[in-house]
């Protein structure tokens, strides 16, 4: 990841991603609903609750890094891949934003 | 244009209601009997309501102000839940002295907007502005850990609406008493500016302490009902100690010098703010907190 | 899989009004397009908690304080599930938030206007948000899958946030000589800069074309601005506001309201940061994030020792 530098000259490592899921009271299974910073899980888990539930009782949430989700490959649909797997989502040092995007 | 006018697509009634408690309703006790057991001191039992209403009130302002100054936006959110339940605390709260006193003046409206500083019956441990993150978070696991004990307690009291009140609220309270004490443990056991800055955090706070332990006449009053605060001490002792140990954070020593003989460091030197004596803090707060109000003093809003 | 065959899988995806998702094969210009408009989409939210957020302390009634206090706890949220839509593209939420302090990346500029009255929490809540609507609508069906999943989510919050605003100004109207004065003196300052939230004339943008090839943008601004003239229009009278356009009136003809002209060099001042407000937004941010630092670290720091 990539490290900004603080004022006091040190690099600081921003919060990981995590992905959270939730049931809700009548779901039958986790759904997908986006992700947070967080410094550790139990922090994530908290956040979870505060961001995408606003504390409402009996819904079980999810929370994993989402350096641990490992998802297939979108190209090869069409056929049997049993070990093309590859993670989620780009590191951000591979992509960097150019100034010169225009407008919408 | 084939889209759906914004306006019908977002008329779809929310099923789950999860949106802000507190802002569908105008009247929370809808239904409820409202009716003062036998036995209880209407005006007693309205005090210590305000007490406890006005310490959550105040609170609530002090960690308003920190909405678009938290560290993080997660924090945000975190912070914004945590006033929004204290201001919905004392909303009910206030709402029930209205109705056990009927001569305190009006409704929740008129009580938190149109009175002056001299009526108000919170600690003054709620009272200043927070000075910095650490100081915050000191703050709040005290008051919640302290909070949440009296809650606790007041679940079997003899008011029933006031064990309704509280019984709801200790849920609540467990959580911002978490959230505090996970950011006390972090900064405590995080880096060595963090440590510092926890270990003063946790100093300037200290001291403020001991009033939120010591019976005054509102309690006193209401003999059936009321919690004496120093019988939580205990609990709350706990709940600290162990925070600290984990926080790798000793217990602030209040400083003895210069007390006179008699007097320990644990005990507040003078009035209370349960006895409506408050600090300057209070009145800059109120002055800004009722402006609005106060301008229009004839208009519903 | 060829370059060619991504792309055209691109294609056909957009072509079928499909949605694009995070592993697919993206052209670089989609790509940056997204992240730019999802970011200052995001700083818009979260710029947005300011002006609104000054007035929790002040709110003159416990239940409007805490109606404005979950607004912009939602608001927060807003921010966050955008910027977790744009990190699907392979950017950091840090970066964007340097973007954001260092004034590469912009914001909606409504928010570089003060809100010197009570009732502008009211008039932000009908006009600015009924904007953000009418322009967060279409974005539902945005090509690109994990925005349009953010704003079925932000438009169904949203549509309380406007409801609340209008109905304050309603109570207001009904009520003293004072409160309709503030009423009326606030939707004079917000109605141009609401109307310019839809961005400049058609003719002024030169990348519509593309962005609506793409499934990014779904209406112009110029369609989008006439709706949002025509929904209001009936509210206003509603409300009993005057509009302060003297050239607003309905055209039987082409079945829309006719209004006057948008100040455009007003437009391109803000945007450029001359607004009154700008420095404040951006200052506000920029402090919470840099005084924040030495907390991140120290719950990061935690977590490594543990």
């Amino acid at each position: 990841m990539p490290a900004s530098t603080e004022g006091d000259g040190t690099a600081a490592t921003p919060w990981p991603l995590f992905e959270v899921f939730l049931r809700g009271k009548r779901g039958l299974n986790h759904v997908h609903v986006g992700s947070l910073h967080a410094a550790d899980p139990q922090m994530a888990l908290h956040h979870a609750r505060d961001l995408y539930c606003r504390r409402n009782e009996g819904v079980s949430i999810w929370v994993v890094p989402s350096a641990a989700i490992t998802a297939s490959s979108p190209e090869e649909k069409d056929e049997f891949f049993a070990s093309a797997g590859d993670k989620v989502y780009r590191h951000p040092t591979f992509y960097k934003i150019p100034d010169d995007v225009p407008h919408m | 244009m084939d889209d759906d006018n914004p306006y019908d697509l977002l008329a779809a009634a929310d099923e789950d209601g999860r949106w802000a408690f507190g802002t569908g309703f105008a009247d929370p006790f809808a239904g409820v009997d409202m009716a003062i057991p036998d036995g209880l001191d209407p005006a007693a039992l309205a005090r210590y309501c305000l007490a406890l209403a006005d310490d959550a009130l105040i609170y609530s302002h002090r960690l308003q102000e920190w909405v678009t100054h938290m560290p993080e936006l997660e924090e945000e959110t975190a912070i914004a839940n945590i006033a929004l339940d204290l201001l919905g605390q004392a909303r009910l709260l206030l709402s029930r002295a209205a109705a056990a006193d009927p001569s305190l003046g009006g409704d929740e409206d008129a009580l938190a907007f149109f009175r002056p500083p001299t009526l108000f019956l919170n600690a003054r441990f709620v009272e200043p502005t927070d000075r910095g993150f650490a100081a915050m978070v000191a703050r709040l696991l005290v008051f919640s850990a302290w909070r949440l004990e009296l809650c606790a307690a007041l679940r079997d009291c003899g008011d029933p609406v006031l064990a309704a009140i509280t019984a709801r609220s200790v849920s609540e309270l467990a959580y911002h008493r978490d959230y505090a004490a996970a950011w006390v443990v972090r900064l405590g056991d995080g880096t060595e500016l963090s440590h510092t800055r926890m270990r003063d955090g946790l100093a300037a706070v200290w001291p403020g302490t001991a009033e939120l332990f010591t019976a005054s006449a509102v309690e006193r009053a209401l003999p059936s009902v009321a919690v004496d605060p120093g019988a939580v001490r205990g609990a709350f002792d706990a709940v600290l100690d162990s925070v600290l140990a984990a926080a790798t954070l000793d217990r602030p020593v209040a400083p003895s010098a210069g007390l006179s003989a008699g007097l320990s460091a644990d005990q507040p030197a003078g009035p209370l703010g349960r006895d409506a004596s408050h600090t300057a803090d209070l009145t800059t707060l109120l002055t800004e907190m009722q402006s609005v109000a106060r301008a229009h003093p004839d208009a519903t809003w | 899989m060829t370059e060619t065959t991504q792309e055209s899988r691109f294609e056909d995806t957009i072509a079928r009004d499909r949605r694009i998702e995070p592993r697919d094969a993206m052209p670089d210009g989609y790509r940056k397009t997204m992240v730019r408009q999802i970011a200052q989409h995001a700083h818009s939210e979260i710029i947005g908690m300011q002006p609104e957020g000054n007035w929790i302390t002040r709110a003159p009634s416990l239940r409007r304080k805490a109606i404005l206090l979950a607004k912009v706890q939602d608001e927060a949220g807003h921010g966050m599930y955008l910027y977790s839509a744009a990190e699907t593209l392979g950017v950091s939420r840090d970066e964007l938030t340097e973007m954001l302090i260092s004034g590469r990346q912009k914001y909606s500029s409504i928010f570089n206007y003060p809100t010197p009255s009570y009732a502008d929490v009211g008039v932000i809540g009908w006009l600015v948000d009924g904007a953000a609507i009418c322009n967060q609508v279409p974005l539902c069906r945005s090509s690109y899958g994990p925005y349009a999943r953010a704003m079925i989510r932000i438009c169904k919050e949203e549509s309380f946030h406007q409801r609340q605003g209008y109905e304050l100004l309603l109570t207001m109207m009904r009520g003293t000589p004072e409160q309709r004065a503030m009423v009326q003196a606030s939707v004079d300052r917000f109605w141009w800069p609401s109307l310019m939230m839809f961005g400049p004339p058609d003719a002024e943008s030169p990348n519509t074309a593309q962005s609506m090839a793409w499934g990014v943008k779904r209406h112009t601004n110029d369609e989008l601005r006439q709706r949002f003239v025509d929904m209001t229009v009936p509210q206003a009278d509603r409300l009993g506001v005057t509009l302060p356009d003297p050239d607003l009136r309905w055209n039987e003809e082409r079945g829309h309201h006719d209004f006057g002209a948008v100040d455009w060099d007003e437009f391109r001042a803000v945007v450029g940061g001359k607004g009154p407000c700008n420095v404040e937004r951006v200052t506000r941010r920029k402090a919470a994030h840099e005084e924040g630092a030495w907390v991140r670290e120290a719950a990061m720091a935690y977590a490594s020792k543990h």
